[in-house]
């Protein structure tokens, strides 16, 4: 059965699938798929970029969220627990995040595990590095817009909410969030766009996405223009793909919206 | 006669009220804590990992290393300001063609990680290396640092055409009009009634360009130019020692928040007249 659904997908697969763009060219072209050519290695990279940034987002809202609201708690040691978080992360090179984060995690887990009496060299998994630098870097960006949609709710929604007799987290589930994510849609399609890019810079610490697909192509082939050129446009083809997207979920999340 | 027969006698006043302990103030404390057991980490670790012959090595390399992050941003930043005047222009031209152009400028390289332009500017390049030299060009993108401000200028002239495009924009119409009635030139009015209204607006924009630039700079490390980065990366190749990224963020984190600082003391000063 998983046999017959991966043939599914695979035929179904817009690179290197029966109908993929690399599949249309001869097999003696450099971007051919199989071994005589870069497409199957490309697309494993345009993949492992997409997972990248999809296992990331859910992670880096779910923080953003968290923070944005302690930053707009009445609690004022709240606030700085996140003004903290949300400076030093924005201020932070999101390449320097990375290195920060794939030898500071392993040091700290190695010095934790030697406490309990285990020694032993840890590596950390270069996927798992970049999507906590990514979503580090992506939920200090996406509390900054949550808290300005916040800001945009008025009081009168939760004083509605309470007057109705609903819990606070009912409040927030029925009432809030949905205006929310309403006010917050652009944002965080800009935001979304942006992690596209920064995917890029797990290249640097070796994780097999486009860019390095394409370094290692480049480096081999000595057609470094033509492959670092295809880098570009695939990335542009996912920035449009996904800004046509939000654009048609932004729409549609615009229609429940009531005329004012 | 009085209708009281007899005085309440004065009381002392009620206990405060206890102060609630909420769970936003247990999170609170938790997090702080957290925060603090890392800060005390990382402090020990550069305190007890301490080299006089590493800091006196790599400290006046950090510095030199500080000097090429923001010679390389503020060359990039001004040449990319101005190419950015044209592009705007041409994006807000009636002519579809040039808008057609600049739009997709725009969009390529708003929408491409500057790592791979990077990349397509110094390894892709190279790669035509003898049309370069028949052209006579070889030298510039011989250079990582040539290619470096080459590939920053180009993109953050995409990124500076649109807040300029967007300033402009917003100054209203009735500006113009005003300026055609009093028979002012066009330049002149662009120079001395629009422009002045754009920049305020744009002054915002501009600084998150300028951190971003700076953020994003750390890129060039990856091409071998020893900039602020490349040389935390060279220092950490040479003694693998977490350290020399600590103190790195440390650099980065202080020009950042100086540039904050500076720059929201500079939009206070220059929207005084705005203020009621």
């Amino acid at each position: 059965m998983s046999g017959e659904i991966s043939a599914f997908f695979s035929a179904l697969d817009p690179l290197c699938g029966p109908v993929g763009i690399f599949s249309l060219f001869n097999s003696g072209s450099l971007v051919a798929c199989g071994d005589a050519g870069w497409g199957d290695e490309i697309a494993s990279g345009v993949w492992m970029t997409i997972t990248l940034a999809i296992v990331t987002l859910p992670v880096g809202l779910t923080i953003g969220f968290l923070i944005a609201l302690a930053a707009q708690s009445e609690d004022r040691l709240l606030r700085l627990a996140a003004g903290i978080y949300t400076t030093i992360f924005r201020g932070l090179p999101e390449l320097l995040t990375l290195f920060l984060i794939y030898y500071g995690l392993q040091i700290l887990i190695q010095a934790v595990f030697s406490w309990f009496g285990y020694d032993e060299r840890i590596e950390i998994n270069a996927f798992a590095a970049g999507v906590a630098a990514l979503s580090v870097v992506f939920s200090s960006y996406a509390a900054e817009v949550l808290l300005s949609a916040f800001r945009a709710i008025p009081r009168g929604q939760y004083e509605a909410g309470d007057s109705l007799g609903l819990h606070r987290w009912r409040t927030m589930r029925l009432i809030v969030l949905p205006q929310l994510i309403r006010i917050a849609l652009p944002g965080l399609t800009n935001l979304w766009l942006i992690l596209l890019k920064d995917t890029s810079y797990a290249s640097a610490i070796g994780l097999a996405e486009i860019l390095r697909q394409t370094g290692i192509a480049a480096r081999v082939s000595k057609e470094a223009f033509f492959f670092y050129g295809i880098a570009c446009l695939l990335y542009l083809i996912l920035a449009t793909i996904s800004s046509v997207g939000l654009g048609f979920i932004e729409r549609s999340v615009k229609r429940s919206e009531v005329a004012r | 006669m009085s209708a009281v027969a007899e005085l309440i006698p004065p009381r002392p006043a009620p206990p405060a009220a206890r102060r609630a302990i909420t769970g936003a103030r247990i999170a609170a404390i938790s997090v702080l804590i957290l925060w603090a057991l890392l800060a005390i980490a990382l402090v020990s670790l550069v305190i007890t990992g301490f080299d006089q012959a590493k800091f006196l090595r790599y400290g006046p390399r950090y510095l030199n290393g500080l000097w090429v992050t923001i010679s390389l941003v503020g060359i990039s930043v001004v040449f990319g300001a101005a190419l950015s005047l044209p592009i705007a222009f041409a994006r807000m031209s009636t002519n579809r063609v040039l808008s057609g152009i600049a739009y997709i400028y725009v969009y390529v390289f708003r929408s491409t990680p500057l790592l791979a332009q990077l990349f397509l500017i110094y390894y892709g390049l190279g790669s035509f290396k003898p049309q370069l030299e028949a052209v006579g060009l070889w030298w510039f993108f011989r250079e990582a640092w040539y290619c470096g401000v080459f590939s920053f200028v180009l993109n953050t002239a995409a990124y500076q055409a649109e807040i300029l495009r967007g300033a402009i924009q917003s100054v209203p119409r009735g500006q113009h009009e005003g300026a055609a009635a009093l028979g002012i030139s066009k330049f002149v009015t662009f120079r001395k009634i629009i422009l002045p209204q754009a920049m305020i607006v744009a002054l915002r924009p501009y600084g998150n360009e300028v951190i971003l630039m700076i953020k994003g700079s750390a890129v060039v490390a990856i091409v071998t130019v020893y900039d602020l980065m490349g040389e935390a990366r060279y220092a950490y190749s040479k003694t693998f020692d977490f350290q020399t990224y600590l103190w790195a963020a440390l650099f980065y984190l202080v020009i950042v928040e100086i540039l904050r600082h500076v720059w929201a003391f500079l939009e206070a000063r220059l929207t005084r007249h705005l203020k009621r």
